[in-house]
């Protein structure tokens, strides 16, 4: 009964490990404005960038590390991340941000090609630890307007915002 | 195993459904505000509990006196999102969310404008996008009245009015036919935001040379170089001139200068000169003593 148990747990375990490695990712671009075209690689290149800042961030929060941003971000996104990570390191407060879905809309790529505007339907968990010790998981469903813009071998996440639905 | 792995899975559903219901009760928030305003959240019970509000752009701990209302003074959450608020005490966890919208008042404007430099008559040469802002610098997503204005060095001005979409508008414009420094501005509200765009002229047209005998020599000099709208070709810029002859050929590469471009070339009889700048090519003549 006890190995059952303990089968069991693994099982969720590792379950909740892939999840959290791989979310389960959308992405269409029927709705796309702009004169420029958004050529396959270039959305490629984004997507694989935005989705990375997911896990940037993360870890940056999870461990009170501003500077993990500046991989991901830029400008009044890492500021504003920057800032939320000092505020929860004075109060004591971890958060962790698990992404599990995401559906991918892009909206508009600028002509100049120096932007682009996406929308997010994001699922994830937010865990808050208080000093280390676990308060609640919270399952969040929220849609993102992020816009991304060229940095200097990736895209970076300018603007991350939720919007109210 | 499968079965017992679904029964425990959805029991676990379960109870996180049964605690998401149970948190309404507690937690009495409001479903949105505006950026940067006063807000209070009212909770029952009573006792002393923390209350955690975390979005992604900001993080806040309060210790709160429950029963009461907790009171969160204006400029308290500035950043626009979703926030998840948790309310813990001695184990018993309430939880919620609401939205902070951004303020419904452009101040500042992301203007991306490009090239800084082009040729006069360009169609949809210039291009312009903007981003609207609020003073929080959350990005205003609802639909804002953009302004795009080009104004030429003569004056006149071009105008485009776009409503932005998702906090985005964008434009294309022509370059004007005169050179010169041109004014490319965004405008939103009363906040305005500009770039300056050089427009040079473009290609010469209508490439003409004339030859007059200097002694031995041949001197070869073009009319005044202009590209098609009638802007004088910059100085510096290269005009090749070709000799063809009996035997042999010779090229000479000229700057412009002053508007013009002349050379001295040898005089053979019945050679052949002609004349070029980049892709554009003058007229020819041929020469016999």
């Amino acid at each position: 009964m006890l190995r059952h148990f303990a089968l069991l747990c693994a099982s969720i375990l590792m379950a909740s490990d892939i999840t959290a490695a791989q979310p389960e990712v959308t992405v269409d671009t029927f709705q796309l404005k702009g004169s420029r075209p958004l050529e396959d690689q270039t959305k490629a290149a984004a997507i694989r960038d935005y989705l990375e800042s997911w896990q940037g961030m993360n870890v940056a929060f999870q461990q009170d590390q501003p500077n993990l941003l500046d991989e991901d971000f830029i400008d009044t996104a890492k500021d504003k991340l920057a800032d939320a990570i000092d505020e929860q390191a004075k109060a004591g407060v971890h958060t962790r941000f698990q992404d599990r879905v995401h559906h991918i809309r892009f909206l508009f790529y600028s002509p100049e090609g120096l932007s682009i505007e996406l929308v997010d339907d994001a699922e994830y968990n937010v865990e808050i630890l208080d000093h280390d010790k676990p308060v609640s998981t919270v399952p969040v469903s929220a849609r993102y307007i992020v816009v991304l813009t060229p940095a200097e071998v990736r895209w970076k996440v300018r603007v991350m915002q939720a919007d109210f639905k | 195993m499968k079965p017992t792995l679904a029964f425990l899975l959805v029991s676990l559903l379960l109870a996180m459904m049964q605690e998401a219901h149970a948190q309404d009760k507690t937690l009495n928030l409001p479903k949105s505000i505006e950026a940067g305003s006063a807000f209070s959240i009212q909770n029952g019970g009573s006792g002393e509990a923390t209350l955690y509000i975390v979005g992604p752009s900001q993080v806040l701990k309060r210790t709160v006196q429950l029963g009461s209302a907790t009171y969160f003074p204006a400029g308290s959450i500035c950043n626009a999102g979703h926030y998840v608020v948790v309310l813990a005490q001695a184990g018993r966890i309430s939880n919620g969310s609401f939205d902070v919208t951004p303020i419904n008042a452009p101040a500042t404007l992301s203007f991306l404008a490009k090239p800084s430099r082009l040729p006069v008559g360009l169609h949809d040469g210039i291009t312009g996008a903007v981003y609207v802002f609020d003073v929080y610098h959350n990005l205003i997503a609802t639909s804002t009245s953009v302004s795009f204005e080009l104004s030429s060095p003569s004056g006149a001005v071009q105008k485009q009015l776009v409503s932005t979409r998702t906090g985005a508008a964008w434009t294309e414009m022509d370059s004007t036919s005169q050179q010169g420094s041109s004014k490319f501005v965004a405008r939103a509200g009363d906040v305005t935001s500009a770039r300056i765009i050089r427009q040079v002229p473009g290609d010469p047209c209508d490439l003409k040379m004339s030859i007059q005998p200097s002694g031995q020599k041949l001197d070869l000099q073009t009319a005044p170089v202009r590209d098609c709208s009638g802007n004088p070709v910059p100085d510096g810029t290269i005009v090749t001139f070709t000799e063809t002859y009996p035997g042999g050929q010779s090229t000479v590469d000229v700057p412009i200068k002053r508007d013009v471009a002349d050379v001295k070339m040898p005089a053979h009889d019945g050679a052949t000169f002609t004349v070029a700048s980049g892709v554009v090519l003058g007229n020819q003549i041929r020469w016999s003593k």
